[in-house]
């Protein structure tokens, strides 16, 4: 019998660890330890105010058992109104924009000036987030939905031709080379080739960013850029927490629904 | 095949008569929507400020360039509170969503009829709020800095790590829990040995995708007063101060681009 199986025997068996170096587990869990301490410290906590706002807590928590939908409704309504034609408008507009900016991102497709400049794009427009782009917009453009309206539209750009063109780069070859055999142009190779290929998942995401975009939509007013945002943040600051319950509410179960019908749709072209 | 008789011969088409017509019904609905939201966007707006926007955008970046590089050395706190509030709120987040995740799994909830409704309602709520209303709610309740942004960061975050979590339970292969089973495992040890391992990897990429998001984030949560970068952001624009602006939105570009790199690094290691 070997020396290590007789070393095991008579030894419970135990969970060998995630890291085999003992050494470099015991110096992360240090690190980790002396870096939550580090941060935790950071944190001034005015107990009595927390305290105080307990009492407001629950208050709110018990708003959403009676939500007032009524005493502003006509303020909930158009504020409604405009988060969801702002996130239509919006959401029309990026796809719009996206799929040539997502057929030029696509390294098998586009040659490499115009990949470069339409992977610059994209990267700018992931890096900004939508509640800086709509400081700047509403800065430049005035209040209002239109630049809740153009944030969305750019943000929606990155998303989708980012996941467009990476769709394209790894599609099947030999059915676009089959369409260029048969000697079409460039419009009918990307047409009859390409996008049959594509087009499933480009309804997927679009989907998936008309929610994201309803989502973002709320928060676009905070800064002055249409939507229900600012109706509810009035209903924060003036401490009516029905309302703003009630506000809430309707975003979720909004939410929830375009997450079922875009469950269907996608469950039905793929 | 669907074919056209064009002057006697035949051509092919990709669609049949009925089929277009139905496209092009969807195209008209679907442009109509769109010329109406536009309409009402259009009502809404000053084109006054519009057509000076060129004169104005023009004004703004003469006044941003260059960034004031010096407030530069102020900037320093607000950043590790940012890091603070994505990393904390990440963290807490993870331990609460842990076992949302495992009630909302078809295959390890106690009750599906429930239990795990509840536990996707939690799930849809925090996921459908941003943070930033989050963090206005908790600034309401217990007040203006880091930890609301915080606990902002956590309450949201729940919903998206319990979400991909319980994905990843409900694809477990079965086999495993079965043997785990069959060497007559209590329900815990079933959990560690049958189903904690074979999730392990999805969770860590879950948690380091969450916490690059988390990042990003917490940057503009001091916009509504929770602290972090964003708490300087809201002074400089409310001062007008531009060289500022546009140094902060420099050194959150910063920000984003390395945690995405780090976050890609640490996914490709363990996945």
């Amino acid at each position: 019998m070997s020396v290590e199986l007789n070393n095991v025997l008579g030894t419970r068996w135990r969970k060998p660890p995630l890291i085999q170096r003992a050494w470099l587990r015991r110096l992360l869990w240090i690190g980790f330890f002396v870096y939550l301490v580090a941060a935790v410290a950071t944190i001034e906590v005015n107990w009595l105010r927390v305290y105080e706002g307990l009492d407001r807590g629950l208050l709110f928590i018990l708003a959403f058992a009676s939500p007032d939908f009524l005493s502003r409704s006509t303020d909930i309504w158009n504020g409604m109104v405009e988060s969801i034609v702002m996130t239509v408008a919006a959401s029309v507009a990026g796809i719009a924009i996206s799929i040539p900016i997502g057929l030029g991102a696509a390294r098998n497709i586009a040659p490499l000036p115009v990949y470069l400049i339409c992977r610059g794009i994209v990267a700018i427009s992931r890096a900004l987030q939508e509640i800086i782009v709509a400081i700047l917009l509403v800065a430049i453009f005035g209040f209002g939905p239109l630049a809740g309206f153009l944030t969305l539209s750019f943000a929606t750009i990155g998303f989708l031709s980012k996941l467009l063109a990476e769709d394209i780069e790894s599609m099947d070859r030999v059915q676009a080379e089959a369409i260029k055999a048969s000697g079409s142009n460039w419009l009918q190779w990307i047409n009859y080739g390409v996008q049959p290929q594509v087009m499933p998942r480009l309804i997927g995401l679009s989907m998936y960013r008309l929610d994201i975009n309803f989502r973002e939509s709320a928060i676009l007013g905070l800064v002055g850029a249409g939507g229900i945002g600012a109706t509810l943040n009035t209903a924060f600051d003036r401490y009516e927490y029905d309302t703003a319950a009630a506000i809430l509410i309707l975003i979720i179960v909004i939410v929830m629904a375009l997450e079922y019908i875009s469950g269907i749709i996608r469950a039905r072209v793929q | 095949m669907p074919v056209a008789d064009r002057n006697g011969t035949r051509v092919w088409r990709r669609r049949t008569q009925a089929q277009s017509l139905f496209h092009w019904a969807i195209w008209l609905v679907g442009t109509a929507i769109f010329v109406y939201c536009w309409q009402m966007i259009s009502e809404a707006t000053t084109w006054f400020f519009v057509w000076d926007a060129p004169r104005i955008s023009a004004d703004i970046w003469t006044r941003a360039t260059p960034p004031r590089w010096e407030y530069v050395t102020q900037l320093g706190e607000p950043i590790w509170d940012t890091l603070n509030i994505a990393t904390l709120g990440t963290i807490i987040a993870i331990c609460l969503a842990v076992p949302v995740a495992f009630l909302a799994a078809r295959n390890t909830t106690p009750s599906v009829l429930f239990v795990r409704p509840i536990a996707l309602l939690v799930i849809v709520s925090s996921r459908s709020i941003n943070s930033l209303i989050w963090a206005l709610l908790l600034i309401a309740i217990i007040g203006p800095g880091i930890l609301s942004g915080v606990m902002a960061i956590a309450i949201r975050s729940i919903g998206f790590c319990a979400k991909l979590l319980y994905e990843a339970i409900e694809e477990i292969d079965e086999n495993q829990v079965e043997a785990i089973e069959a060497t007559g495992a209590r329900p815990w040890q079933v959990m560690t040995y049958g189903i904690v391992p074979q999730i392990l990897p999805a969770f860590a990429g879950i948690a380091v995708f969450r916490w690059d998001i988390n990042i990003r984030e917490s940057t503009v949560l001091g916009l509504v007063g929770a602290g972090g970068i964003g708490l300087q952001l809201q002074a400089s624009l409310n001062v007008l101060a531009w060289p500022q602006v546009s140094l902060i939105l420099v050194v959150i570009l910063a920000a984003v681009v390395v945690s995405e790199w780090v976050s890609a690094k640490v996914r490709g290691a363990i996945i």
